[in-house]
C-alpha cells in the first residue's frame, strides 16, 4: 500500500488515540465509555438478601461458569445466641438452586452473597509471576486467560476463595464485575436479577452515585478488613461472624 | 470424584490447587542446597574430614536441580507459557523470580563450579580416551586444555570464590522457596516470617542427610571402605543442623500456640484429625526426635564403627523421610482448611495421571538415574581411575 504524505497526518491522530489504549492496558470497548472516569465498587445490602440463588445462576449463564464453580455464590449463616466465632455456613452448589427451609430455631439467619472483592490492594494480583491478573483503570480485577500460566498461585493469595482455575481453559477465573456489561452502560448481571436490590453496582467517581448517600448514612463493613486488601464489596448490616 | 468435605469450605476451596508435584519442589531444591552446603564445608571452612564426599555432593546437587522444574512443568496449566516468566516477569510477584534464581544457581554456581573442579580430569580424559569418549570430553573441556599448575591454582581460586558466593546462593535458592509460601498473608498455615529460615535448615539438614546416605551406599557398593572419620563428622554436622532446624520449628509452633489468634482452633484440630500422621507421628516423631536421639546417642556412647554405621543409616533414611513429610504437611496441609477456619476438606491423589503418585515417584527416581550417568562421566570417588594425582600433572600440559 502506498502510504502518502497526507495520508499518514490523518493516521497520526487516530494512532495517537490507539496508544493511549493499549498504554492503559485495555482497549477502550464502548466508544463513550472512558476508563479513568470510574472506580468500581459494589454494594451488598445482607438484610435485603433473601438466598433466592438468582444472582448465581444468572452469573453463571452469563459468564459460563463451569459447573461446580463460582464466580459469586451465597452463603447462609446460623449464629446461635452469643456463638459468633462458631458460626453455622452453608452454601449447598453456591446456593446457586436457594436453600432448603431452616431447620435451626433460636439465634440468627441471614445471608451472605460473595463475590470477589476487586481489592484496591489485591494479593492475587501482587503474585502473579507474569502479570496475566491485572487491575483495569477503573478499579476492576481482571485476569487475561490468554496469558495466565495456570500456576494458581493466585488462588492461593485470595483470601477470600473467590478465583478457582476454569478445567476448559486451564487458566484462572473469578468475577470480571461485568466488565464487558459495565462498560456499556449496563450493571452486572447479578444485580440486574436481584429481586429485592440486595445487590448495587457502585461508581465511586460518580459524585451522582446513590453509593456516596448510603455509605454515608449506614455502617458499612468489608470482609476481612485485618487482611488490608483495600476490597470494594462493601456489606451493610453484616454481622461480626461473616468471615 | 466427590470430595469428602467436613464443615463449611468456600465453594471454590474444596478442590485442592497444589498437589503432591508442588510437595516435591521444595523437598528436591531442599536436597539441593542441602548437599551444596555440605560440599562448601570442605571447600570453604576447610573440614577436610569430609572430603570423599565433596564431588558427590556436588554431583548429587546438580542431578536434583535439574530435575526441580519438572513438577513446576507439570503442574501448570499453560506448561508452554512458562517462559513469559523470563519475558515479562510480573516484579511484585516472589515467583517470577524463580527461574532466574533457578538460572543463576545452576549456570553461575553449580555447573561453573563443577566444570572447575573437574577441569583437569576432563583434560585428561579427553587426551587418554579415544572416539566417542574423547570427544564427549574435548565438549565437556569447552576446549580450555590448559592444566599447567599455574593455570590450576586460577581453576583452585576461582572454585572458591564460586563456592564463597554459592553459599549465599543456596540459603537464597531454598530461603525463596520459603519465601513463596511463608508471604501468603491469606494462609495462616504458611504466612509466617521464619518459613524461609525454616526452609533453608530443612534443606541443610535433607540434603547432609542424603549425601551421607548416598556415599554410604555407593562405597558400600564399590565394595570400598567407608571412611568412619567422614561419617562421623557428616553425621555431627547433621545433628547439630538438625537442633537448630527442629528449634526453630518448635519456636513457630510455640508462637502459634500461646498467641492462639482466629486460626489457631482450625489449625490445631486439623494437625490433630488429618494431620496426625503425616506431621505428628511421621514428621515429628519418626523424622525428627528419632533421629536426633540415635545421632545424639553417637556423641555421648562409645559405639563400633558397624553400630555407628547402621545408626547412621536408619537416622539419615528417616531424616529424608521425615522432611519429605514436613514438605507435604506445609504444601498439602496448608490446603486442607477453609480460609473461613469452618471446615476441611480432603486430598485426593491420583495414581497414574499427570500429578498423580506415578508421575511423583518417577520423578524422584530420575535424580538418582541423572546421578548415575554423571558418576559414569565425571568420577567422584577419591581413588577413581588411573588420572595422576594432582602433583604429577603435567607442567605444560596444553594441546
Amino acid at each position: 500500500m502506498d502510504l502518502s504524505r497526507r495520508r499518514l497526518l490523518m493516521l497520526l491522530p487516530a494512532a495517537a488515540v490507539a496508544w493511549k489504549y493499549v498504554e492503559a492496558g485495555t482497549p477502550e470497548s464502548s466508544p463513550n465509555y472512558k476508563l479513568t472516569d470510574h472506580w468500581w465498587a459494589m454494594l451488598i445490602d445482607i438484610p435485603k438478601c433473601i438466598g433466592c440463588g438468582s444472582c448465581v445462576r444468572a452469573c453463571a449463564n452469563e459468564n459460563d461458569v463451569p459447573e461446580g464453580y463460582f464466580r459469586t455464590w451465597v452463603e447462609r449463616y446460623h449464629v446461635s445466641d452469643w456463638k459468633i466465632e462458631r458460626p453455622e455456613v452453608e452454601s449447598p452448589n453456591g446456593g446457586k438452586q436457594g436453600f432448603p427451609p431452616n431447620e435451626e430455631s433460636g439465634g440468627k439467619n441471614f445471608f451472605v452473597p460473595k463475590l470477589c472483592n476487586h481489592c484496591s490492594d489485591s494479593p492475587c494480583t501482587q503474585v502473579c509471576p507474569v502479570g496475566a491478573t491485572f487491575s483495569t483503570p477503573d478499579g476492576v480485577v481482571l485476569v487475561d486467560k490468554t496469558y495466565c500460566l495456570g500456576c494458581r498461585y493466585c488462588v492461593q493469595a485470595c483470601p477470600y476463595g473467590c478465583r478457582f482455575i476454569n478445567p476448559k481453559t486451564n487458566t484462572a477465573e473469578k468475577c470480571t464485575l461485568c466488565y464487558h456489561r459495565i462498560t456499556k452502560g449496563l450493571t452486572t448481571a447479578c444485580c440486574e436479577v436481584c429481586p429485592t436490590g440486595a445487590r448495587q453496582l457502585a461508581d465511586l467517581k460518580n459524585p451522582n452515585d446513590p453509593i456516596h448517600e448510603f455509605l454515608r448514612t449506614h455502617t458499612v463493613q468489608v470482609l476481612k478488613p485485618h487482611m488490608a486488601t483495600g476490597a470494594k464489596v462493601f456489606y451493610n448490616g453484616m454481622d461480626g461472624s461473616v468471615r | 470424584m466427590q470430595i469428602p468435605v467436613e464443615g463449611f469450605m468456600y465453594p471454590n476451596e474444596v478442590e485442592l490447587q497444589w498437589s503432591v508435584l508442588i510437595v516435591l519442589y521444595p523437598y528436591i531444591t531442599g536436597l539441593v542446597a542441602g548437599a551444596f552446603i555440605l560440599a562448601s564445608l570442605e571447600r570453604v571452612f576447610r573440614v577436610e574430614a569430609v572430603k570423599p564426599t565433596y564431588r558427590l555432593a556436588l554431583l548429587t546437587a546438580l542431578s536434583f536441580l535439574l530435575v526441580a522444574p519438572m513438577p513446576l512443568q507439570l503442574h501448570l496449566g499453560h506448561p508452554e507459557r512458562s517462559f513469559e516468566m523470563y519475558l515479562t516477569p510480573h516484579r511484585s510477584s516472589a515467583m517470577a523470580m524463580f527461574g532466574f534464581v533457578y538460572l543463576w544457581y545452576l549456570m553461575a554456581v553449580l555447573l561453573l563450579e563443577i566444570w572447575l573442579d573437574y577441569r583437569r580430569d576432563i583434560v585428561l580424559k579427553a587426551q587418554t580416551s579415544q572416539g566417542f569418549t574423547r570427544l564427549l570430553y574435548r565438549l565437556l573441556s569447552l576446549g580450555s586444555n590448559n592444566i599447567s599448575e599455574r593455570s590450576l591454582r586460577i581453576d583452585e581460586r576461582l572454585g572458591y570464590f564460586i563456592t564463597l558466593i554459592g553459599i549465599p546462593s543456596a540459603f537464597l535458592l531454598h530461603g525463596y522457596v520459603g519465601f513463596i509460601f511463608g508471604s501468603v498473608k491469606a494462609n495462616p498455615w504458611w504466612s509466617s516470617p521464619l518459613m524461609p529460615i525454616v526452609f533453608i535448615f530443612s534443606a541443610m539438614v535433607s540434603g547432609i542427610a542424603a549425601v551421607m546416605l548416598l556415599y554410604m551406599l555407593t562405597t558400600h557398593l564399590r565394595t570400598r571402605t567407608i571412611d568412619m572419620r567422614c561419617v562421623d563428622t557428616i553425621a555431627r554436622y547433621l545433628l547439630y543442623t538438625f537442633v537448630i532446624d527442629f528449634s526453630l520449628e518448635m519456636l513457630d509452633l510455640l508462637q502459634r500456640i500461646y498467641e492462639a489468634d482466629e486460626s489457631f482452633r482450625s489449625l490445631d484440630f486439623m494437625v490433630h484429625t488429618r494431620l496426625w500422621t503425616s506431621q505428628v507421628i511421621i514428621q515429628i516423631l519418626l523424622g525428627t526426635v528419632t533421629p536426633i536421639v540415635l545421632l545424639g546417642l553417637t556423641q555421648v556412647l562409645t559405639l563400633t564403627d558397624t553400630a555407628r554405621k547402621r545408626i547412621y543409616a536408619i537416622a539419615g533414611s528417616l531424616t529424608v523421610v521425615g522432611i519429605f513429610a514436613m514438605r507435604w504437611n506445609v504444601v498439602i496441609g496448608g490446603q486442607l482448611f477453609s480460609k473461613s477456619f469452618l471446615g476441611y476438606t480432603t486430598y485426593k491423589m491420583g495414581f497414574a495421571t499427570r500429578e498423580g503418585l506415578l508421575t511423583a515417584i518417577v520423578l524422584m527416581i530420575l535424580p538418582f538415574g541423572i546421578l548415575w550417568v554423571l558418576v559414569k562421566l565425571l568420577p567422584p570417588w577419591p581413588d577413581a581411575g588411573s588420572l595422576p594425582a594432582s602433583g604429577t600433572t603435567p607442567a605444560h600440559g596444553t594441546t
